[in-house]
């Protein structure tokens, strides 16, 4: 990978940003249940974080994805999983669609600030009855002359009680399958539009994830996101940049848990000696401290497909299966060498072990992963 | 309303800072290096003074190769332009030699205002403003926590242990600065990339008119003779509340003279 000076003067910027703006409230937004997005966001937009590859037109910053890499990476050292996720889901999940196939007047309205970070956004796809199974969701947009009538629910929604706007998968056919869906631009103070309950996670506390429920809520046709019928395809691409992100992330947040435990490992005295001294403890450092590079490499390997106008499917399924699985061996590794105080709620590695569970069920659970990876390498009946 | 503005590249505050064994000079290669971290409040302060009042904001730097990190990391904040005073020959001068020769740089400039950090965290001698303003015979305004420059004329408050003295100055004028001052913005993706562009002039000692027998270990009037590391930290004192713990934490700031 070609990375030069500005791709490293960048990586410091984000790593101040994330230990200035992130890291000391870490703890209050994780008891709290939610972080302050709209006091975040335009700090990080302030520093071109939430549109690195988009068009300067819309405040983008027109930068290589190189540049998108080093920011995850260095997004992920946030000391949680949470923000790092709610920051994903506004620069890689709900937005590429928009930036790609969205209309100037919907990108000049709200493109444009989600860009700055003024406005807060949200995928909402998953169903109660449709996860990973796309196809199986239900929500409905009836059109209705210049406007879509929606009615529906939309489960586990990430920003879900703080968006300005959420990307709404909805059928707007009865087509059924994977036909006739469309990505719906849904302003939240649409009337009919409402947050049900804020939902209680295992991990990732310190970000808000939503129920919501659609109730003869209108919104104009012309806030259809690219072509009506084609939200599924364009969802799936959409989903091919959030487990690029996902991966790219995993290898900040996996090197930054392995160094703390590192550190721990060399003070840490058992049996007369610091713990760091156990071969077996060493070995399986430097043993997790190479998956990590691998994983790396891979990374890297799909940025540059990716820079290379390629399809990048395959790379990024690999990459987020790998870094899901990578992610929850270190977190256990980490708790284990922690002993009695790595239990404890007082360390990191607490933290760290709930919020890792996630990255092999969202944004396509790894069974999904493996299910798209036999197809494409042939291994079906 | 022209500003240079000094930055210094040191240790990363939070790295094992150490001499080098073999010269007894700071070891630079072996740690991370960031700009210091008050001189960040003083490129923002500049920065500020020309949204208000226009001009040029010239960073000045005296640093090894290296320093050209340093150097564009304040060009991204938005300053214009840079000199990079480096030289080998430069190795190992003390703060009267520095001062000479970023004196002699400065001289080669035209400005209305000098801008600098209050200290830096490596040498933490703060001693560099006064003795630019000894050598170029320019007024020195110390320990700035704000500033505001009208005309010809440059004020500020300085920070004291009560509260705080107005001072001012005609230009040009050399104003050191706290960290009370602002709050340092992050250089931005658009001013990392624009940083790049900017003019950056490295000058030698011969470039910049400093005789070589004036700087460097050999001729420097300061000398470090002798170092020894840090002890190892000791245990802490143990007090057991019995009831009268407050007072054995008020009796042992007491004794610390820290109350």
């Amino acid at each position: 990978m070609r990375f030069t000076a500005e791709h490293h003067a960048f990586r410091k910027v984000v790593r101040d940003v994330v230990e200035r703006e992130i890291v000391p409230h870490v703890d209050q937004w994780e008891r709290d249940g939610i972080f302050p997005a709209h006091e975040l966001f335009p700090k990080l937009g302030e520093v071109g974080l939430l549109g690195l590859e988009y068009d300067p037109k819309w405040g983008g910053q027109g930068a290589d994805h190189l540049f998108t890499v080093v920011a995850c990476e260095e997004i992920a050292r946030s000391g949680c999983g949470g923000v790092p996720m709610a920051i994903g889901v506004q620069t890689s999940m709900a937005t590429p669609s928009l930036h790609e196939f969205g209309s100037d007047m919907l990108k000049e309205r709200y493109l444009a600030p989600a860009i700055a970070g003024t406005m807060v956004t949200s995928i909402a796809v998953t169903e109660a009855g449709a996860g990973s199974d796309v196809r199986s969701l239900r929500t409905k947009a009836v059109r209705d002359g210049d406007e879509w009538v929606i009615n529906g629910s939309k489960l586990y929604i990430t920003n879900g009680t703080q968006a300005d706007w959420i990307c709404l998968l909805a059928r707007t056919s009865e087509e059924g399958g994977y036909r006739g869906m469309s990505q719906i631009l849904v302003p939240t103070d649409t009337p009919g539009f409402s947050v049900s309950r804020k939902l209680d996670k295992l991990g990732q506390r310190s970000s808000d994830t939503a129920e919501l429920v659609f109730q003869d809520m209108r919104v104009p046709v012309d806030h259809t996101i690219g072509e009506i019928g084609r939200g599924f395809q364009q969802q799936m691409s959409q989903f091919v940049i959030e487990r690029m992100f996902a991966a790219y992330g995993a290898v900040g947040s996996c090197r930054r848990a392995l160094e703390r435990t590192r550190d721990y490992l060399k003070q840490r005295e058992a049996f007369g000696q610091p713990l760091m001294a156990n071969q077996h403890i060493a070995y399986s450092m430097a043993e997790l401290s190479a998956e990590i590079d691998l994983l790396q490499s891979h990374n890297y390997a799909c940025a540059e497909a990716h820079m290379n106008g390629e399809d990048t499917t395959r790379y990024a399924t690999v990459a987020k299966l790998t870094s899901g699985r990578l992610t929850r061996k270190v977190a256990d590794l980490c708790m284990q060498y922690h002993g009695g105080i790595g239990y404890m709620e007082e360390t990191w590695t607490s933290r760290y072990f709930r919020d890792s569970r996630l990255g092999s069920i969202g944004g396509g659970a790894d069974e999904v992963m493996l299910q798209v990876l036999a197809k494409l390498d042939g291994f079906t009946a | 309303m022209n500003i240079v503005v000094l930055v210094k590249q040191v240790p990363d505050t939070w790295a094992e800072r150490k001499l080098d064994a073999t010269d007894k000079t700071l070891d630079r290669a072996s740690v991370d290096v960031v700009m210091n971290e008050i001189d960040e409040y003083a490129v923002e302060e500049a920065l500020r003074i020309q949204a208000d009042q226009g001009g040029e904001v010239t960073i000045v730097s005296m640093a090894p190769d290296r320093g050209v990190e340093t150097i564009r990391k304040a060009l991204s904040m938005g300053a214009d332009k840079a000199v990079h005073l480096s030289d080998p020959a430069l190795h190992g001068s003390d703060a009267v030699q520095t001062s000479y020769a970023l004196a002699k740089v400065l001289g080669t400039l035209e400005y209305d205002l000098v801008i600098a950090g209050s200290e830096a965290t490596d040498s933490r001698m703060a001693i560099m403003t006064p003795l630019l303003a000894e050598r170029l015979g320019q007024p020195q305004l110390s320990g700035a926590r704000k500033v505001t420059v009208d005309g010809g004329t440059v004020r500020i408050e300085r920070q004291t242990d009560n509260g705080y003295d107005v001072v001012e100055a005609s230009t040009p004028a050399i104003v050191s600065v706290v960290e009370k001052i602002n709050e340092p913005r992050y250089p931005s993706f658009k001013g990392i990339m624009a940083a790049k562009k900017k003019p950056l002039t490295t000058l030698t000692l011969a470039d910049a008119g400093i005789e070589a027998d004036r700087v460097g270990l050999a001729s420097a009037p300061s000398q470090v003779v002798e170092f020894s590391n840090k002890p190892p930290r000791q245990a802490g004192q143990i007090v057991k509340d019995e009831g009268d713990g407050g007072v054995k934490v008020a009796e042992y700031l007491a004794s610390q003279k820290l109350v």
